[in-house]
């Protein structure tokens, strides 16, 4: 941390913490410091419930599960994450999960 | 997926709990939940004295911070840090759950009390005392070798998994049982060496049995002592006294010196019970450590009820307070050149503090150290030996852990309300429990007569820490592997 220097073991694992909890995902490119607004790497540019992190920084608090994301890989396909061949080997992938914020552990697992 | 830098919480925020202490002309906190101590700069202090107003929003903060030179940036990223530290807080607090300790928690010291029998007098004696909690009639005055040798076996068995356990020898007078001793630590060591482990012992003693003899097994076998005495002849013979009523100081003098100059594997170290009349801290540290040359010296206040004529009033409590600061100055110039200055009530504070403890009972008593009587009845601690009423189990049963349970949920932080906004209970944790029997009939109840002192006492602790951390940080290294004292 910047402002705060630990002087003993319990602060140096807090320490720890708030570098656990603040260093971010970056592209090796990416010039430091991060310019404004700072996107993450590794999610979509458009907002998408799913991919984003809740007030306290985790997914907790998500209006919908993370797990969500890879199904919305699936049907709308803007991100090519690996999902079941729908198409030719596991047509019925996805024939339990009628609404996906619900019924996502419905989905089946498929090995190729 | 984490954070971004800016995502903290919506929620105005509100100061943390900490305790803000200075040294060195540099700035520090002792963040309580955890017992972390941290050098702050001037913008953390501004956050600090901003929210000591009331509480405020992010963006007030951030406005505030950019105000006095910070950049966007900088300010936020000072937020975060000061809001993942806990330092500044948002919402409602709600109490963690109480954590009771697991049922199999490990051993690793076991007090034996060789004997209950004495051959000093003294008035304020926990065992013998007005105050005494020990019921030792019909019961034996002499440990024998079986129950011993059951002590022993019982602790290598109940502490699996520890790397380094201990035996502490005690009494009554612990040397009144010397032939006792040897046998143990033949025993034990044999014991230890079969499975590999390794047992380190240390005793107690007011040091008139001592001889030549008995100081060369005790430096042979790597036995540290603890001598109890309470400092130049006219302050150690006020209370240490032989039955007749003839002070003890003439006959341990010699015997100490002999003690000290012929024991070269361990430090030989001092306890001093305070006494009122007997307070005169500096001097009598001056006489243990620079006349006799004891390594460390350590002082504590006689545990008694108020009324007892010993006691010490307030204003002598304030008096020792005082003489502790001198001490404490002096262990910080000490400090300072890198040198040793033999004061323990500081040094084993900051042996607390650097490992950042944070206590669920004010020691290990009952948990990770039991008493074993004479008669083989296992105690929380040595102070609590014979004693019916809180006799923890017997050597040949083990411990009952129902009785064991409640003394420790008796005694855990979450059961004491009254230390719940103190900022010293990582440390303090209520004080010690036989202390808190003779106050308040309660071992669970806290020390509600010494919180002022103990804070007092935390704060100068911690004082000397930062200044240490601050000036000369490498004389810290010495306590890093240390345990903390329990």
């Amino acid at each position: 941390m910047r402002h705060m220097r630990p002087l003993n073991k319990k602060a140096e694992r807090i320490d720890n913490y708030v570098a656990s909890r603040t260093s971010d995902v970056v592209a090796l490119q990416n010039p430091q410091p991060q310019p404004r607004p700072h996107v993450p790497m590794g999610c979509a540019l458009m907002f998408t419930p799913g991919w984003e992190v809740d007030a306290a920084g985790g997914t907790a608090g998500l209006c919908q599960p993370v797990e969500r994301d890879i199904y919305d890989c699936f049907v709308s396909c803007y991100w090519p994450a690996q999902v079941p061949d729908h198409l030719n080997n596991a047509p019925d992938w996805a024939s339990k999960c009628a609404a996906a914020t619900k019924d996502w552990r419905n989905l089946d697992l498929v090995f190729p | 997926m984490t954070a971004a830098n800016t995502a903290v919480d919506t929620r105005p925020f509100r100061l943390g709990e900490f305790h803000s202490f200075e040294a060195a002309g540099t700035r520090f906190l002792y963040l309580v939940p955890a017992g972390a101590i941290f050098q702050v700069d001037d913008a953390v202090a501004r956050v600090i004295s901003r929210l000591k107003v009331g509480e405020a929003p992010y963006g007030s903060l951030i406005e505030d911070l950019i105000s006095s030179g910070l950049s966007c940036a900088e300010a936020e990223e000072l937020i975060v840090e000061l809001y993942h530290s806990q330092v500044i807080v948002t919402g409602n607090s709600v109490p963690e759950p109480a954590t009771t300790p697991p049922a199999d928690f490990p051993i690793q010291t076991l007090v034996l009390n060789l004997t209950n029998q004495c051959n000093l007098s003294c008035q304020y004696c926990y065992e013998f005392g007005a105050d005494k909690v020990a019921t030792p009639e019909g019961k034996p005055k002499f440990m024998d070798l079986e129950t011993a040798k059951a002590s022993v076996d019982f602790l290598l068995e109940q502490s699996a998994g520890r790397r380094s356990i201990h035996i502490t020898f005690f009494g009554g007078e612990t040397l009144m049982n010397f032939p006792l001793l040897k046998q143990v630590v033949a025993y034990a060591n044999g014991r230890a060496k079969e499975q590999e482990r390794h047992i380190d012992f240390s005793l107690t003693t007011n040091a008139t049995l001592l001889t030549p003899t008995i100081i060369e097994f005790l430096s042979e076998n790597h036995i540290g002592v603890t001598v109890s005495m309470d400092g130049p002849k006219e302050m150690h013979d006020a209370l240490r006294v032989f039955a007749n009523g003839k002070g003890s100081y003439d006959i341990i003098e010699p015997k100490v010196r002999a003690l000290i100059k012929n024991h070269r594997t361990r430090p030989i170290t001092a306890r001093v019970t305070l006494t009122s009349g007997v307070t005169d801290v500096v001097r009598i540290f001056r006489h243990l450590k620079q006349d006799l040359g004891f390594h460390e010296v350590g002082f504590a206040p006689v545990t008694t009820s108020p009324n007892q004529l010993y006691a010490i009033n307030q204003q002598g409590m304030d008096g020792v307070l005082e003489q502790f600061h001198v001490l404490a100055n002096e262990y910080l110039e000490y400090a300072m050149r890198g040198e040793a200055h033999g004061f323990s009530n500081v040094s084993d504070t900051l042996a607390e503090l650097c490992q950042g403890v944070n206590k669920s009972h004010p020691c290990g008593a009952g948990l990770g150290l039991v008493g074993v009587g004479p008669s083989g009845d296992i105690a929380p601690c040595h102070r609590f030996v014979d004693s019916d009423v809180h006799a923890l189990g017997h050597i040949s049963t083990g411990i009952n852990r129902e009785k064991q349970t409640d003394f420790l949920r008796r005694g855990h932080i979450d059961s004491k309300y009254d230390c719940h906004n103190c900022w010293a209970r990582p440390l303090c944790a209520g004080g010690c429990h036989h202390e808190a029997f003779v106050r308040y009939g309660d071992t669970g109840h806290p020390n509600l007569h010494y919180c002022d002192w103990i804070r007092d006492w935390t704060n100068t602790c911690l004082e000397i820490y930062g200044a240490i951390a601050a000036k000369n940080p490498e004389f810290l290294r010495q306590f890093a592997e240390r345990k903390a004292s329990s």
